[in-house]
């Protein structure tokens, strides 16, 4: 329905929307590989992402290319990280949500449906925050993929990945098409399992310190943000739909104005006006919370979840390290494939050990993204919530003085 | 419920403001309904509110008088009013609307927070009604509101259910159809009234949007408050398992904030339905009782046309009397003539009063129109003030715990 062509180039991805981007990760940018989303394109049911990267590597055949990407193959290219055997030991960034324009879509298409019903004026000031909040989505979603990109783009191991730069140069077509039902329903049980198995493997007490607090708090922690992030959703939401009402209060009156025959007119007219300002204000406020605060706790559910399923692996692999053990024993009770289980205990065993090594530094990385995050986030909230109170509070008091002066 | 109690105080300061301007008036008299107090038990209960009158004006027997009245009292004394002014042209104050729901709950005694918000709103809607009711010059000193505001026994109003504002409302749209059904089309000498009733029509168009606008803004304030509310806690167990200290201490921060703006959210909505969105309601009522005064008026000229019309045909019958050679008849005839002259000249004048009347009462209503808006939206945006300033001293107390992060 919506043809948005963002090329408008660089006014696209303003100063403002550079920043939100390192957002939710505070990221060493390194010139050997620097990778962005320069532009991106709204079709009928799909985005069409371009990845523009410059690098000093000599893997690349050039120092700077773009190629053409849609949210499919960012994930095939997380489910390739996921299903790799040597990266059980990282923290696996996690994947970009699915554009979802159907809210906003569902929005548009009613608004089209009840033209007759309304003023050409009001009907003209709703398509604008329509279309407003359509681009909000969509650079929201840029953000989050390029994030993704980032994430792989600073880690010291994911970063030489052969799928990742066979994502990054080749300008032709993955070929990766989505997942049939089949493929789906095996995802859907693979899952089942694994959280079955997760439980399992949570029971298992662990005897490092770091590893058993470091479960106890994600699981924990993993649930509040869930349940903070829903609730902020939700305040936010209200939020909008109080900017709205006062959106159509704010045309009313300029009505009321246009139509009064008593001093009244004059009155109304101001009071109007106020309320258009102010409500847009309160609009972005609602805006900056959900950049800066929803976006930030949505993102750390998903890191959060990426941070249980390391350890969920780490668990496999001390589990299977175990068994190993007791088979090694029963066979050289039994002096029986003695050779065998010695193999596998030491595969186990290094598998093990090797995930321990590089999951405690992931886990410590995390916190310090982490924590440097929400510092980031909840100063530019906090700054943000000031300037427009202010701006709020300056408006207010200087249409009043108007008003009261004109008794 | 310590909640509601501060809401309770913040009505009560908006609503002094109504006293503040009749004092500056020189209108020397002060109305406050309150204390409401359930009297007896079950689905025979019922309010009782007192009503005191301050008052240095000579009609009244003393300055100071306290009395209780009851819900219907109030109706009573609006169907009295309505049914001796309107048909004259006066522009009778509303009564505030009977509502079966919110009464039932307080009857059954159901004492949570929407039936002492019910009682509220009501003891408020009230209180405005005897102001506004008063501040009508001829109001003022018609008996039955001077019996009203001072007489320790009232009559009860029977037949309550006629007597609602409902009621009432439903008696001027009767008027209003008739008036409608009415084959002769007035013809408007006065450009003056046809433009009223349109300017009115308007008026009452964009007040009804503009009520059901705020009453969705109360209402998504009100849900704003609670979501924050909410999250406010749920950032606080965020906080708590927060393992890195000094962001668990700046997230139990944020919980704080969070939790003060809730409150400010809930104040904020309470200003929004008690300064604008009731003044609103009351002035759609009250529009509803000018355009009943205009079909007053219509009523008044169609009885006045009808009254000519009847005289016409007593002027044509003993016109053929003359030649009948019927003397008792023709007498009849004649004095019924004398009668319909008498009562065209009467309904001509009535017209002539009807109008006079409703000129002034007009230009009466829009300066007081003029006035009650101009108040109440300027201690509105004052609200909105203290808001933003509140928030402020908030956000500014949290920023260096955010800061201080490390």
């Amino acid at each position: 329905m919506m043809q948005e062509g963002l090329d408008d180039g660089p006014d696209f991805l303003s100063e403002e929307d550079r920043g939100l981007r390192a957002v939710n990760v505070d990221l060493q940018t390194d010139a050997t590989l620097q990778v962005d989303i320069s532009d991106a394109l709204s079709e009928r049911d799909k985005v069409k992402f371009t990845v523009h990267t410059k690098s000093t590597l000599p893997n690349f055949k050039q120092n700077e290319f773009s190629v053409v990407r849609q949210h499919e193959e960012f994930i095939w290219l997380h489910d390739s990280f996921v299903e790799n055997e040597e990266y059980a030991g990282y923290i696996i960034p996690p994947a970009p949500p699915r554009p979802d324009f159907d809210a906003s879509r569902e929005k548009l298409q009613k608004l089209g449906e009840g033209e007759g019903s309304m003023t050409k004026e009001e009907f003209t000031k709703m398509k604008q925050e329509l279309e407003a909040e359509y681009l909000a989505i969509f650079k929201k979603t840029v953000a989050m993929h390029e994030v993704f990109l980032c994430r792989v783009a600073a880690h010291p191991v994911l970063r030489k990945d052969l799928n990742f730069h066979v994502f990054l140069e080749y300008n032709q077509d993955l070929s990766v098409r989505g997942k049939n039902k089949k493929e789906k329903l095996e995802d859907f049980f693979k899952n089942v399992v694994k959280s079955a198995d997760g439980v399992l493997v949570a029971g298992v007490k662990d005897v490092d310190d770091f590893f058993e607090h470091e479960k106890t708090f994600l699981l924990e922690y993993h649930n509040r943000v869930k349940d903070s992030s829903a609730k902020s959703d939700r305040m936010i939401r209200s939020h909008k739909s109080a900017a709205d009402d006062i959106n159509r209060i704010a045309s009313t009156l300029y009505t009321l104005g246009t139509q009064d025959s008593t001093d009244l007119c004059k009155f109304f007219l101001k009071v109007s006006e106020l309320f258009e300002k102010t409500r847009k204000i309160e609009a972005r406020v609602a805006a900056d919370e959900d950049l800066k605060l929803a976006d930030l706790l949505k993102y750390y559910l998903r890191e959060s979840q990426a941070a249980k399923d390391l350890l969920y692996r780490r668990g496999r692999a001390l589990v299977d390290y175990e068994n190993a053990n007791k088979a090694l024993d029963k066979a050289r009770a039994k002096n029986k494939d003695v050779l065998q289980a010695e193999t596998t205990q030491q595969v186990c065993c290094q598998k093990f050990e090797k995930i321990s090594e590089s999951a405690k530094q992931e886990l410590i990385d995390f916190k310090t993204r982490r924590v440097a995050a929400f510092r980031k986030n909840l100063v530019e909230l906090a700054e943000l919530e000031l300037k427009h109170a202010k701006g709020n509070l300056q408006l207010l008091q200087s249409c009043l003085g108007v008003l009261k002066g004109d008794t | 419920m310590p909640h509601f109690r501060q809401n309770r105080l913040c009505l009560r300061e908006y609503f002094n403001m109504f006293n503040e301007e009749e004092n500056r008036d020189t209108f020397d008299i002060q109305i406050s309904v309150s204390d409401p107090e359930k009297v007896g038990d079950g689905m025979n209960a019922y309010m009782v509110y007192k009503v005191l009158t301050k008052t240095s004006l000579s009609i009244f027997s003393r300055d100071e008088v306290c009395v209780k009245r009851r819900f219907s009292d109030f109706l009573g004394l609006h169907s009295k009013l309505a049914s001796k002014y309107m048909h004259m042209g006066y522009i009778v104050p509303p009564a505030p609307e009977k509502s079966i729901v919110g009464m039932t709950k307080v009857k059954v005694g159901k004492e949570d927070l929407s039936s002492v918000e019910f009682v509220e709103k009501r003891r408020s809607a009230l209180e405005r009604y005897l102001l506004r009711t008063v501040k009508h010059p001829a109001l003022l000193k018609d008996p039955d509101v001077l019996q009203f505001l001072e007489s320790s026994e009232l009559p009860r109003a029977v037949s309550t259910q006629a007597l609602s504002g409902a009621g009432i409302l439903r008696m001027v749209n009767k008027a209003a159809d008739a008036v409608n059904k009415m084959t002769i089309k007035m013809n408007e000498s006065d450009a003056w009234f046809e433009e009223k009733q349109q300017q009115f029509e308007n008026l009452d168009v964009q007040l009804r949007k503009l009520h059901a606008s705020v009453e969705s803004l109360v209402c998504h304030r009100k849900e704003l408050s609670v979501n924050t509310a909410s999250f406010a806690k749920s950032a606080a167990m965020l906080g708590n398992s927060e393992d890195h200290t000094a962001l668990s201490r700046a997230l139990s921060q944020l919980a704080e904030v969070e939790e003060k703006i809730d409150q400010l959210h809930q104040d904020q909505a309470c200003a929004d339905f008690y300064l604008i969105s009731e003044l609103l309601g009351d002035y759609v009522r009250l529009i509803t009782a000018v355009k009943g005064v205009f079909d007053q008026r219509m009523k008044t000229w169609a009885k006045c046309q009808d009254a000519q019309v009847m005289l016409q045909r007593k002027r044509e019958a003993e016109a053929k009397l003359q030649h009948a050679n019927k003397p008792d008849k023709l007498q009849q005839a004649k004095d019924e003539i004398r009668e319909w002259e008498g009562k065209v000249q009467q309904g001509e004048r009535d017209f002539e009063q009807i109008s006079k009347n409703i000129r002034r009462e007009v230009g009466r209503f829009e300066k007081d129109r003029v006035k009650d808006f101009r108040v109440v939206i300027i201690k509105y945006l004052e609200s909105l003030v203290h808001t933003q300033q509140q928030m402020i001293k908030y956000w500014e107390a949290f920023l260096p715990e955010a800061k201080a992060i490390a």
